[in-house]
Formats: structure tokens, sequence, C-alpha cells
């Protein structure tokens, strides 16, 4: 298990060495369309093909993991503590308290934040780089994708109010913040490393979505997401395999971040 | 005995011969329909599902063959058109009955007329015929005849019944009684809309045979356009009315006999700067979208071919201007597309007194040229067209943005805010005489995207394009028409307010059982002769 | 006193829902794109018709006379007529609710069934290589996209609701696989084990009541989870449910039928996290 932890972990540390030196790694620039092969099979010139455009998909496979290795996991960082936040000290307070968040919580799950994402793209200049748009996109994801664990982690940190550790804490005069923060949040882990696992390819994945309302990535700058809406095609995907190149480093980067995270119980 | 035999087998042979090559009634028609039907009475059809209804279950009293383009009578065995285009009179059909038996006759024409023409109606079908202010007066002259005068001549009048289906004036089922060849049976919101054949339908085959041949057609209510392909595949729906380019390619490697490309269409994709003097943005990017010079230069910049051949896989061609080469007489022969070359592009740009800096293009005040284009989300070939165009322009030091919306985002921007500096969209064109494209030329119009609602015209050549427009819808003779539109076509080509890239190609897809099927390039493709249609028994497996 | 908390919750239920469809509603209301028809766009339409076109929405651009007019009928069982189906919202609801319900339904029973059953033996088995493997497993199926998941589905002819337990079972798969895990490793678990309690007791008598409260709150998410799948994964396989409803309002700036949407999800999620709620108090009251 050490051995497969190592190896997840040096698969990562090639993954963000590779979104560093993307621009020496990649054969061709990521926006250049060779118009006179597009949806090439993989050649030396072009190790994963091109897509329709032309363009160089291992290249656009290097700049896009700068995009998505990178923002996907700080949204869903963010996300993760938020819900730690909003759920683990509602849940320690309780009372009435508790239930106004988990009010506004159900709320926050229910409405169509869609249009507030639409909003914020109308508000931007249009003019605004695309890596800036992306980047609100991700922050956006990240503020309002907490809602739905927050209520776990509240429950979680409900049924820890009166636990023994918790009150021998409290007796021995730590504040609440320091109870919540030193003693309920850790009993938490196993949910928060839930939600952060699960978010990033969801954020992932949501950025693609987002793609067909116009937000997320603009051309010509690649992500994961932009990427793996080309595989909806699916007469595409069965015409020229490689493209699910994407799909596979998506989900070796999720397992990875999977096996580098510590794993109670499981003997080893 | 052997005699009796032989003549038995020779009367066969023969008869079988004299018939058709196999049975052509039966069968259960199924393609697809794009989006939910908003409403199944004809007179308040304007979205692409009702209309698809309309054509298959609407009678009409003068009929546009979709091949030959050409006029033919329908339910009106004549018509004179007089007045210089005011008055059209008809001389109806006789004996024939709507789907529940009641009878038609000229007050279901008189009817239909003053339902449609009703001014709180707006529908666009309605419309069409409102040359001018004023109501219509309808004359009743007989049981077969009909005349209806409008207040002002209009252009092309007796084209515009095509899409008008006659709804009957006195049925118990009101709109639901129809002449056409089908009548809606079911419907389920969400699901499908199931057609029937017309048992009262007036029109008979060759041999004296009632039509329509197929049972009926069963419309499959489906957004999803490579489930579409994939029932296509599977032989569960025998047509694709208008299918993508990268689907064409895919389904020809595998059944080419299906796949048909009937040629450039009638549509078109076009860009254009906003010209609004009261937009958003700095007066120096107003100062350069308003050069036809800086219009031009774009215009040469881009790569029609290679839009073309990479976007549309060779199934487009690059467009002129606003006519279709499809659309054989209205098109101005005289007219080439703009041919790509940066070269003379960069030297139009420098008469305006831009110069390279570098890498970067900047204009005389020295800012770097750079602006944003907008276009709908979601439609994957504009996406790729907008890509590139954004390499192309780099090409002579302009940075292009590409910022996709969603649909109502980008129609606030066009019509309401201004906000906005290059769109990219499509004009979808229903109709091949140029009136229809009316409220796009005249300067006061709110569809004269690239400066709108113009108190008066802002130029020259606005002012030219409206008096042209007005004097080709003006009078009847079609060939002083096409002079006219021949000289609108010439200015919008010289001054470029529409920089037309490409004119897509018809592509539809076509079940080898479905017989008698001639895709065309008029809208409907591909069903436009429903009643002709039938189905041959299918092979096991689909396709 | 349960009569008392079950009022409490029916009437903080009803405002917050209230509350809810006037904030979707908002949202709506101050989007780009609002109030615009993309039939304005038809060249045919003489400029009166545009213009008609463009007053159309002119009685929705005061929220809350809107809402008022709105509540006002609801009352009366009228929930408005929708924009873009031109056709009253309650009969689109009665059609597509079924729909809706029954993906749902088999999303949940299938995402819970399979993430159960993957999730338990990670926890007890112990072993490495089966963690390893049913991570994997979840992990391919939150990596695909809601698309190809359902795009799969209609080709292999399954159900629409398979596609939304997909969907669901990961997010089950990692949440309960974490939770059991990290409940397995609990002190007085492992008194019980050493003390030669069968692993069957100890789940049920150690296990899943420490587990309970966060099981419980899951199930309410989880329901919040399927319903959003269920989303994109009807428009893409065409089913007609609310989720398509949902997006063909989306995309036109349906604000009748939005309210009623955003009303629908919000009362299913109140409803679903309640339950939980109340069932877990009702759970540590009677421990305690």
């Amino acid at each position: 298990m050490k051995t497969i932890r190592r190896v997840a972990s040096g698969f990562l540390s090639i993954i963000f060495l590779a979104t560093l030196f993307a621009g020496i790694l990649a054969p061709a620039p990521y926006a250049k369309q060779f118009r006179e092969s597009p949806n090439a099979s993989p050649s030396r010139s072009h190790l994963l093909g091109t897509d329709e455009l032309g363009r160089d998909l291992f290249s656009r496979l290097l700049y896009g993991s700068r995009v998505s290795f990178l923002l996907a996991p700080a949204a869903a960082l963010l996300a993760t503590i938020m819900a730690a936040s909003v759920g683990g000290a509602a849940g320690y307070i309780g009372g009435w308290i508790e239930r106004i968040v988990m009010t506004c919580t159900d709320l926050a799950m229910s409405l169509p934040w869609l249009f507030l994402l639409l909003t914020v793209r109308a508000i931007l200049p249009l003019n605004v780089p695309p890596l800036g748009s992306l980047l609100i996109t991700f922050m956006l994801l990240g503020l309002l994708g907490w809602a739905a664990s927050a209520r776990v982690v509240c429950a979680g940190a409900r049924s820890l109010r009166s636990s023994d550790f918790v009150l021998q804490a409290m007796a021995c005069g730590s504040t609440p913040f320091r109870v919540l923060l030193r003693h309920v949040l850790p009993n938490l882990r196993p949910i928060l490393f839930a939600q952060f696992l699960t978010s990033v390819p969801v954020f992932i994945l949501t950025e693609a979505n987002l793609g067909v309302l116009g937000l997320g990535v603009s051309e010509p700058l690649p992500s994961w997401g932009s990427l793996l809406r080309g595989i909806e095609n699916w007469s595409t995907v069965q015409a020229n395999p490689w493209r699910l190149a994407p799909l596979v480093l998506l989900l070796l980067a999720v397992s990875s971040f999977q096996l580098i995270l510590p794993r109670e119980g499981v003997v080893e | 005995m052997r005699r009796i035999n032989f003549a038995f087998l020779a009367a066969a042979v023969l008869l079988g011969a004299s018939l058709p090559a196999r049975s052509q009634s039966g069968g259960e028609l199924r393609f697809v329909l794009r989006s939910e039907p908003k409403t199944f009475n004809p007179v308040l059809v304007d979205d692409e599902s009702s209309e698809t209804i309309r054509y298959l279950t609407g009678g009409v009293l003068i009929r546009l063959n979709r091949k030959t383009q050409a006029l033919e009578p329908e339910l009106a065995v004549s018509w004179k058109v007089s007045e210089g285009g005011k008055k059209i009179t008809f001389r109806l059909r006789d004996g024939l009955s709507f789907s529940d038996g009641t009878p038609f006759n000229a007050e279901d024409v008189a009817f239909t007329m003053r339902t449609l023409m009703d001014p709180n109606l707006h529908s666009p079908t309605g419309d069409s015929f409102r040359s001018s202010e004023g109501a219509i007066h309808v004359d009743v002259l007989g049981a077969r005849d009909v005349s209806i005068e409008f207040p002002a001549s209009v252009a092309a009048l007796e084209r515009l019944f095509d899409q008008v289906a006659i709804v009957s004036s006195h049925s118990p089922k009101k709109e639901a009684a129809v002449l056409g060849p089908f009548t809606v049976a079911d419907y389920k919101s969400g699901s499908y809309v199931l057609l029937k054949r017309n048992p009262y339908y007036w029109k008979k085959d060759a041999q004296g045979r009632s039509l329509p041949y197929l049972d009926s057609i069963r419309l499959d209510i489906q957004q999803n356009r490579d489930l579409e392909l994939l029932r296509f595949r599977r032989g569960e729906i025998q047509l694709i009315n208008s299918l993508d380019a990268s689907y064409f390619e895919s389904l020809a490697k595998e059944v080419p006999a299906a796949v048909r490309d009937s040629g450039p269409s009638l549509d078109s994709e076009q860009m254009w700067f906003n010209q609004v003097p009261a937009a958003p943005g700095p007066d120096y990017k107003k100062k350069w979208f308003g050069s036809a010079n800086f219009r031009l230069a774009i215009s040469e910049a881009v790569s029609r071919e290679d839009l073309c051949r990479v976007v549309f896989s060779g199934h487009a061609r690059p467009a002129v201007g606003p006519v279709s080469p499809a659309n054989a007489f209205w098109f101005n022969t005289s007219l080439q597309p703009h041919p790509h070359n940066p070269q003379g592009a960069l030297r139009r740009l420098q008469q305006d007194g831009f110069r390279l800096d570098g890498r970067v293009l900047r204009d005389a005040g020295g800012h770097p040229v750079e602006f944003s284009l907008i276009t709908n989300s979601g439609n994957k070939s504009r996406e790729q067209m907008a890509a590139m165009i954004q390499q192309d322009l780099e090409q002579i030091g302009i940075r292009l943005n590409v910022v996709t919306l969603d649909f109502p985002s980008l129609i606030e921007r066009i019509s309401r805010t201004f906000d906005y500096e290059l769109c990219l969209l499509g004009l979808v064109n229903v109709d091949l005489d140029p009136n229809a494209q009316m409220s796009v030329w005249l300067t006061s119009s709110s569809n004269h995207q690239w400066n709108p609602e113009q108190k008066a015209p802002a130029t020259p050549w606005e002012a030219e394009i409206d008096r042209l427009m007005k004097s080709q819808a003006s009078t009847t003779d079609q060939n002083q028409r096409k002079v006219y539109f021949d000289q609108v076509q010439k200015v919008v080509w010289e001054q470029q307010p529409f920089i037309y890239l490409v004119n897509k190609n018809a592509l539809s897809a076509v079940s080898p059982s479905l017989k008698n099927a001639v895709p065309v390039v008029i809208r409907p493709q591909t069903y436009w002769n429903a009643e002709d249609l039938y189905l041959a028994p299918e092979r096991p497996g689909g396709h | 006193m349960w009569t008392r908390v079950l009022i409490r919750r029916i009437c903080t239920l009803l405002v917050t829902a209230l509350l809810g469809g006037i904030l979707g509603a908002t949202l709506v209301r101050f989007a780009p794109g609002f109030g615009v028809d993309e039939r304005e766009l038809d060249t045919r339409l003489r400029e009166d018709s545009v213009q008609a076109l463009r007053r159309s929405h002119s009685n929705e651009r005061n929220l809350l006379k809107f809402y008022g007019a709105y509540l006002g009928g609801v009352l009366h069982g009228d929930l408005g007529v929708s924009h873009s189906f031109a056709r009253p919202i309650a009969g689109l609801f009665a059609e597509r609710l079924p729909v809706t319900l029954r993906t749902v339904a088999l999303g949940l029973a299938g995402g819970w069934l399979f993430g159960i059953l993957l999730a338990l033996p990670a926890a007890t088995i112990w072993w490495w290589g089966y963690d390893l493997s049913a991570c994997t497993l979840s992990g391919i199926f939150l990596c695909l996209p809601s698309a190809v998941v359902a795009i799969l589905f209609l080709y292999l002819g399954g159900p629409v609701g398979l596609a939304v337990c997909v969907v669901v079972f990961p997010r089950v798969f990692q949440y309960t696989r974490n939770l059991f895990l990290h409940t397995f490793a609990l002190p007085h678990v492992l008194t019980a084990r050493a003390k030669g309690l069968t692993g069957t007791r100890i789940f049920l008598w150690h296990i899943v009541p420490v587990a309970a409260p966060q099981l419980l709150a899951l199930t309410g998410l989880s329901v919040s989870i399927a319903l959003g799948a269920a989303i994109p994964i009807e428009v893409i396989c065409d089913s007609p449910g609310i989720g398509q409803l949902a997006w063909q309002a989306a995309l036109s700036r349906d604000l009748p039928l939005l309210v009623n949407v955003t009303l629908f999800v919000t009362l299913v999620t109140l409803i679903a996290n309640s339950a939980s709620d109340l069932t877990s108090t009702a759970l540590v009251k009677r421990e305690s």
C-alpha cells in the first residue's frame, strides 16, 4: 500500500510538473490549428492526434491540466472549508442557530444558481481574459458547492457535541472555537475528505457543462472539462478512441488524490 | 396444362410489371421533432416544430414545389393577381372536405384570412402579408370563388399562400379539422405527436389511388442529435431532416446510401460589427467598426475555404451575400466571395492608418486592435468557426476574444443593450423571395442588426438600400425586382455590414427503406412530398 | 410533543419554500436575457409584432406583483401558464412529475444499494486491494460526464433511472465508506471485536448507531443529488420529466415555470432533509 501511495504521489507530482513546464513539453502551441490534418490519428508529431480544428491534443491536454488540475482542487478545497465552517459551527452550537443555518443550507441547495453564474458573466466585460473568466467561474463553484455536505458535517458535529472528549475539553476551559477546530472537525475528517474527493471531478465536469451556457473556459484556452465535452459525441469517440485521454487522466488524478489521503482503519 | 401455367405466369409477370415495384400503401414513418410544438393551430404557428405539423396536416391554396421551386395549384385550381399585386382571386376545387367530413368552400378561406390578418394575432405568417397598415377586404364571390384585397400591393403575393393552412369556419372540431394529408391523432407532451392519414384527403396518384400512401407519421420529440443519429442507425427512425456535417461524415462511412447532400442551402452564417452610435464602448472602436475598409479587411482576413473544409467537412460553400446560390433566380451571379488575402487586408487597414507593431496591429491612435466576438453557446460549428476566425485575425495582428453566450443573453446584447462588438450568427431563410428579409435591410427596423431602429438612415449606402428594398416591394414585375435586389446585394458586398462567411449544404439522411424521398434545399427538405412517401419492408436489424 | 414539532416543521417548510420561490424568481428576473424572446429575430415579423412580443413579459417585471398574483393563483390550483410550452403549468407538472419521481426513486434506490454494498466490504474486509478496486470503480463513475453516462445507457437500452443511480452511488459510496472506516476504528468497536462479538452484531449495534446521524443526513442530501442529476440526464435522454421542463425553462427564462420548478425542488429538498432530521432526532432521543 505504501508503494501504491508513493506511485500516486509521484503521478500527481508528474502532472504538477508537466503543468508547470507545459510551455517546454508541448510540441506545439495549444491554439495552433494544423488545418490540413483535422481529426488526425496519433503520430510522432501529434502524440494524441488532433482535434476537429487540427490542434494538437497532447499540447491541449498539458495546458488544460494547468487550468483544471490547479483550479478544480482549489475550488474543492474552498467548498470543503466552507462546508466545515458552516456545518461544523451550526452542528456544534445547535439550537435555533443550527435550525436557521440548515434552513439556509436547504435553500442554497434548491435555488437555481445557474442564473447567478449567468449574471456574473454578464457583468464581466466581454474582453476579460479567458483565464480571468475561468478563475471567477471556479471560485463561484467553490462558493456555491458547500451546501450539500454542510448538512452531513452538521449532523456529525451535532452527534459529537455531547461526546466525552468534547465535554472534557470544555471543562478544561477551551474556547468553543478551539473545541470546534481541535476536537470536533478532526473527527469529521472522513466526511470532509469525501467532500473534497467528490468535488474535484464534479467541478471539472460542471465547468464543462457550464460551457453549454457560455460560462467556463473560452477559446482557445483548453481545460479538461472542455476536452471532456468532446467525448459526448459518441460516434467521434468510436472513430478516435484516443479522445478518451482526458477522461483517463482525470480518473488517474482523482484516484491518486484518493490514495494519498490518509485511510483510516485500513490495514496496509 | 403447361401452356395454361405459362399463361398464368406471363399474366402475373405483366400484371406485376404494370404495378409499382412493391406495395405503396401502409407503414408508419418516424422521425424527430427537435422541440415541443407550441400549438396545433395553423394560424398561430411561429416555431419550427409547429410548422412541421402544419405542413403535414394543413391544406394550402397554392403550394411551392420544393423541387422545381415553381408554384402549383393545390386547394385552388387557379388564381389571378390584379391591381398591381393588391388583389388576388381564387377559384377553389370542388367537392373537397375537411378531415371530419365538413365540406370545404370559399367561406373557410375567408375565415382563415380574416383570422390570420387580425392585427392582435402578431403571427409571422400574417405579418408576411402586411406590407402596410390597414385591413384586408375578403369577398366570398361564390361557393368556389373568393377574392382578397390588401391595402397596398404585396410583392410575390401568391407565393405567401404556401404558408397559409386553411381552417374550417364551421367545423365543430375547429382547427383540428384539416385539409392536408395527415391529421393529429395523438399527442403526448415531451414524447411524441402521432399523425394519421386523412381519410378525406383529396389527392390521388397517377393510378387513381388515394394519397397519402403512409398510414401514419410518428414525430418523436427529441433534442439530442447523438440520440437521433443512434436511432437512425438502429432503424428506429427513417429520416433526419437536417444533419450536421460531422454526423453526415460518420453516417456516410456506415450507410452511404442513406446520406444526401442536396447542395448549398438557403441559410448562411455571418458576422457583423456593432455600429450603434450609442453602444457602450470606446469611440475609437466605433470608428473602426464604422469603416467599410475595416470591415472589408476583416472579411479578407478570414479564410472561408478553410471554414468550409474544416468545420463543415467540405459540405459548405463560401458565401457571397444575403442570397445563397441555391436561390437561383435571386442570386447575383456577378458577385464572388471575398478572397482570403491577409496581405490585402493589411494594405486596406494601412489605408485607414493602422500599422503592424511587431505582431500587434495598432490604429492611428496607438490602440492595439482587440475586440470580442459573441456567438451562441451550444452550437458546435459556430464555436469552431469563431476559433478559426480568431486564428485568422491573429495573422494580421488582431486579438479576438471569443465569448459564447446562451441565446437569451446574446439576444439581449444585440437587440436591447447593444453591449457587444462583433456577433456571429446564422440566418435561416425559409422563403426564396427577398421580401422576407425586408426587416433586415430597412434602417427603421429592429432587425436591422448592426444599427437597428434608425430615425433616418445613418449612411448614404443604407439610405440606398432602403430605397431599393422599398422599390422592389412595390412592383410585381419580377425582372425589375431582380434588378433592384441585385443592386442591394452589390451594395452589401461593397460595404460588408454583414460579413457573410458560408452557405451550409442541406444535409439529410433518408433510410433506404423510405421510397420516393427526394431531399431538396428548401424546407422541409426531406418530407416536402409526404403524401408520396412510402415504406418498403425493412431488412432485419435496421440499416 | 411530536405533533408540535411536526406542525412547526411544516410551517417552517412552507415559509422556506415560499422564500425559495421568491429568491429563485429574483435570480431569474435579474439574469441576463430575461424578457427577451428569440421570436423577435424572425425577419417575417413586422415592427408592431416585435414590440408586442417585447411587451408580453411586462407583467413579470415587477417581481412582487408577479409573485403575489402567482400565490393567489396557487390557492386556486392555478400554477400559471408556461411561455415556452404555451400550456398551463399544472397540466405540465401532472404529466411529467410521475416520470421524474420514477427516475429519482430508481436512481436513489440503486445508488444506495450499490453504494452500501460496495462500501460495507471496504470497511469489513480491510484488504487494501478491495478498497483500491472499489474506490477506482466509484472514481470512474464520478469522472464520467452525465452526458456520457446517459448516452451509454441509451446505447445499452437501460432505464433512465439507472443513469441517475450511476451518478448517486459514487457519492454515497465515498461518504459511507469513509464513515464506516472511521467508525470501525473507534475504541468501543475495537473493544467489541476484542471481546469476540460477531461482525454482524458489531455492525448493527455499534457501527450503525454511531454513523446513523450522518447517514440519515446523507439520505436527505442524496435526494437533492438525485434530483440534480435527473435534470441533465432527462435532457440528454429526452425523458419527458420535470428535469427537461426545468432546462427548457432556464434556456428561455420562462419565469412562471421556473418559479414552480424552484418551489418543487425546494419542497422536495426540505421534506427530505426534514424527514432525515426528525428521524435522527428520534433515534437520539430513543438512545438517551
